[in-house]
């Protein structure tokens, strides 16, 4: 029986953890918060070089280290923990997954081993204006003439979509959704209409600066069709309650972190002579967080080990209740961070805000709790 | 309820399945899912139903051979909790002793005592209550005021307990009592076995609001126990108590949790019979708290995982009481709202159903083995080392 660590995943947790602490701080944040690009490349080449982190949980005959699910869940706890600012979710937890998902072998081959060291960036591009994360929200429609696919149309909110290298779009053909490989720097396919530009790439101003989200403009862009044509939505499925899955530990990291703020500044904190967490008023709240956290915990774990454990049918319920659940926590725990610092928690220069921008825009990336419900419910056949 | 303990515990599991299947018929099957930790309901039943678990050997599981136990190890119980609540069995009459007091005496009790004692409650020939709370010490237990002083080979008891479940059944209970006089506190108390068979200890069964006998009063006028049954040192109650209060915390929360999935079970039927899946409101509360039921086994399966690998367990452990209570309340709520007007009619003689029971039940849920305002001091200052809360020296 598992839903506990071995003492090698324990170890993989310190490493990150050490890591993260060293390079992706504070200041660093703030940094990469106010930058464009909104990553440090010489962090990420380190993560990929060093650690291996990014292929991680990639097979080893597509050039990653083969381990599993329970060992990105790590990483991703412990990215949140940091508010780690890069596009790690988007390429490992979206775009490999997508990869890997998909079964297309010579696709998985040719793509795979650059997401693995980290010299190329992933990410899915899904949504489209109306932000919808199901089926009926891809309305893009890729053409085939001979046999070369191009695609024309918008994507956004892409997660990182400003600086992936290779972009996995969800596109209808006549046949259903398919799933096609772009590449960003991609030629528009000669004749595929007048101004034709490939690909064109624009950041989103976004409330959360911690994560990015881009529009991507696709004008006759030439595509690699990933898998059959017509066969993605399960596969896009897959990924997003694989991504939901990572991204609730991700949450978790976070919510941990917003804690034990709280937590350190209700000891220091002095008011009316105590420290403010000797008042019951601040304790009960602090102690309901952590209930609500270890509760959140059990869904993102448990969630991680329905998919070490390759259960398709417990998958998607375990995502929806991982998403749900660590949503609302983080929320919930990041908005507590900055009442029980009171004034200062409410300023630019104290790291609360940062986490709860975290929280809320982590809260509608993969569809909200209100859709995850739903897709609970449908998978629990209510 | 399906686990994967792995091959090794896969013999034992069947032997608890099939042991089940054949002895749970008749009036023990009409009684599937009867009872809880405080609830009194077919009592006669449910003692029966106990004696034939302990003809099956199947009570202590874990206690030293020797004493009338299994000597099995935490596996085996859990498999065996896991096993029980799968069956819905009724809820077992003497867990107060089976859980709370024997591994106490185990732990801390003399040879003499274990000898006596344990074998006669694995037996259910024995039955105990639990002697703690008195009108001025609830959550505050350091301020207990009944006194027992020696007098030649026996302690005299005087006091007052209350709260006491099952206290009208019971043959024995476990008093703390203050038994140096002047003492203060923690300090000055131990833990008495006391025989309630005698003239100075008068049992009065006090009514809950669910309309039941399931606890009393205990009065103590120049009560008499023998100079040898106190549990640990004369003088360390306190230790002793905290013992059993961190069981009752912990492990006697699975078996009562593993009931609650059946209840969902139950709300869900219903909400199908009655439509209210389609009511967007009652539909969100019923995810909610189907959510909520998943995530306490998850929780439960987490502590487990811990102990069986030989780690401490982790915070979770200690804000799952806080998490269930809350949450099973929330659901009798939502299965009271489900099942609307007629919900609110009893039988005669206020005679609840399931439901209605455990609903009216879940209310003491968040106040006894330690009230949620005293959880959640413990969460803050134990797991997260707030300051303490004031309180007397
Ligand atoms: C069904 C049931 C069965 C029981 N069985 C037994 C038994 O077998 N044996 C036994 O000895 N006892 C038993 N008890 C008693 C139980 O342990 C006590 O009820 C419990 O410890 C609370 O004490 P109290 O009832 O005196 O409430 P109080 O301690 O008076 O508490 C009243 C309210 O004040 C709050 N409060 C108290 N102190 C604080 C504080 N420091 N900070 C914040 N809030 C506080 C409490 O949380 C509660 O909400 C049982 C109780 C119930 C309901």
């Amino acid at each position: 029986m598992e839903l506990t660590f071995t003492d090698e995943q324990e170890e993989l947790r310190k490493t990150v953890r050490a890591f993260f602490a060293r390079h992706a701080t504070e200041a660093d944040v703030r940094r990469l918060a106010a930058d464009d690009l909104g990553h440090d490349p010489a962090v990420w080449r380190r993560m990929g070089e060093e650690l291996g982190l990014q292929g991680l949980a990639v097979p080893e005959e597509y050039g990653g280290a083969g381990f599993g699910y329970v060992e990105l869940g790590i990483v991703c706890e412990e990215a949140g923990r940091a508010l780690l600012c890069g596009p790690y979710f988007a390429s490992v937890a979206l775009g490999a997954e997508a990869l890997i998902r998909a079964g297309d072998d010579q696709a998985a081959r040719d793509l795979l081993p650059g997401i693995s060291v980290g010299t190329t960036i992933a990410t899915l591009a899904l949504t489209e204006d109306e932000g919808r994360w199901d089926e009926a929200g891809v309305r893009m429609a890729a053409t085939l003439s001979g046999d070369t696919w191009t695609l024309t149309g918008t994507k956004t909110y892409v997660p990182d979509g400003h600086i992936a290298d290779l972009l996995l779009v969800a596109a209808r053909t006549d046949t259903g959704i398919s799933l096609f490989a772009v590449e960003a720097e991609a030629e528009a396919e000669a004749g595929a209409g007048a101004g034709a530009g490939g690909v064109t790439r624009t950041l989103l101003p976004a409330l959360d600066q911690t994560r990015r989200q881009a529009r991507v403009d696709f004008d006759g862009a030439r595509a690699r069709l990933i898998g059959r044509e017509g066969a993605a939505w399960p596969v896009i499925e897959g990924t997003l309650a694989t991504a939901a899955i990572l991204l609730a530990a991700e949450q978790v990291g976070g919510a941990s972190a917003a804690l034990d703020a709280a937590v350190e500044y209700a000891k220091v904190r002095v008011q009316y002579g105590r420290a403010i967490g000797s008042f019951q008023g601040v304790k009960h709240r602090c102690a309901d967080m952590l209930t609500a956290i270890e509760s959140a915990r059990s869904a993102a774990y448990g969630g991680l080990w329905a998919l070490a454990s390759g259960n398709a049918a417990e998958l998607g319920v375990a995502a929806a209740l991982a998403k749900v659940s660590c949503s609302e926590t983080f929320t919930e725990v990041a908005g507590g961070n900055i009442q029980v610092h009171g004034a200062i928690g409410f300023t630019w220069e104290h790291p609360a805000h940062l986490y709860f921008k975290r929280a809320k825009s982590s809260e509608v990336l993969l569809g909200t709790p209100a859709y995850h419900r739903e897709l609970l419910a449908a998978g629990l056949g209510f | 309820m399906e686990l994967d303990f792995g091959s090794a515990v896969a013999d034992f599991r069947d032997e608890v399945r099939t042991w089940l299947d054949e002895h749970l018929v008749g009036e023990f099957a009409e009684h599937r899912g009867v009872g809880g930790p405080t609830d009194g309901e077919a009592w006669d039943i449910r003692l029966a139903w106990d004696r034939e678990l302990a003809s099956g050997g199947w009570l202590g599981i874990g206690w030293p051979k020797e004493y009338g136990g299994r000597g099995l190890g935490l596996l085996e119980e859990i498999v065996f909790e896991y096993e029980y609540a799968r069956s819905g069995a009724p809820y077992r009459a003497t867990g107060n002793a089976l859980d709370l007091l024997g591994p106490m005496l185990v732990a801390m009790g003399s040879e003499a005592q274990k000898q006596r004692f344990l074998p006669r409650i694995l037996a259910v020939e024995e039955l105990w209550g639990q002697g703690f709370s008195e009108p001025g010490a609830g959550s505050d237990l350091a301020s207990v005021r009944t006194r027992a002083e020696l007098d030649g080979d026996a302690w005299v008891i005087n006091g007052q307990k209350v709260w006491t479940t099952f206290g009208m059944h019971a043959h024995w209970l476990y008093v703390l009592a203050r038994t140096e006089p002047g003492s203060r506190r923690h300090k000055g108390l131990s833990m008495l076995l006391v025989p309630t068979d005698q003239p100075g200890v008068e049992i009065r069964p006090i009514r809950s609001l669910a309309g039941q006998d399931e606890f009393a009063e205990v009065f103590f006028t120049d009560a008499r126990t023998s100079v040898d049954l106190v549990v640990g040192e004369v003088g360390q109650g306190w230790r002793t108590a905290m013992g059993t209060l961190g069981i009752e915390r912990g492990s006697t929360l699975l078996p009562l949790q593993l009931t609650f999935e059946r209840e969902m079970d139950a709300l869900l039927r219903q909400a199908r019979e009655q439509g209210a899946l389609t009511d967007p409101m009652l539909r969100r509360r019923i995810l909610d708290a189907w959510m909520s039921v998943r995530i306490m086994r998850t929780t439960n399966l987490r502590t487990v995982a811990e102990l069986l690998g030989g780690r401490t367990p982790g915070a979770q452990a200690t804000t799952a009481k806080l998490y269930a209570s809350t949450n099973h309340q929330r659901m009798g709520h939502l299965a009271m709202e489900i099942a609307g007007a007629a919900g609110q009619l009893v039988q005669d003689g206020y005679g609840l159903d399931t439901r209605q029971r455990s609903f009216l039940i879940s209310l003491a849920e968040t106040i006894y083995g330690g009230a949620s305002e005293i959880q959640r001091n413990i969460i803050g200052e134990q797991v997260l080392g707030l300051p303490k809360d004031p309180r007397p020296a």
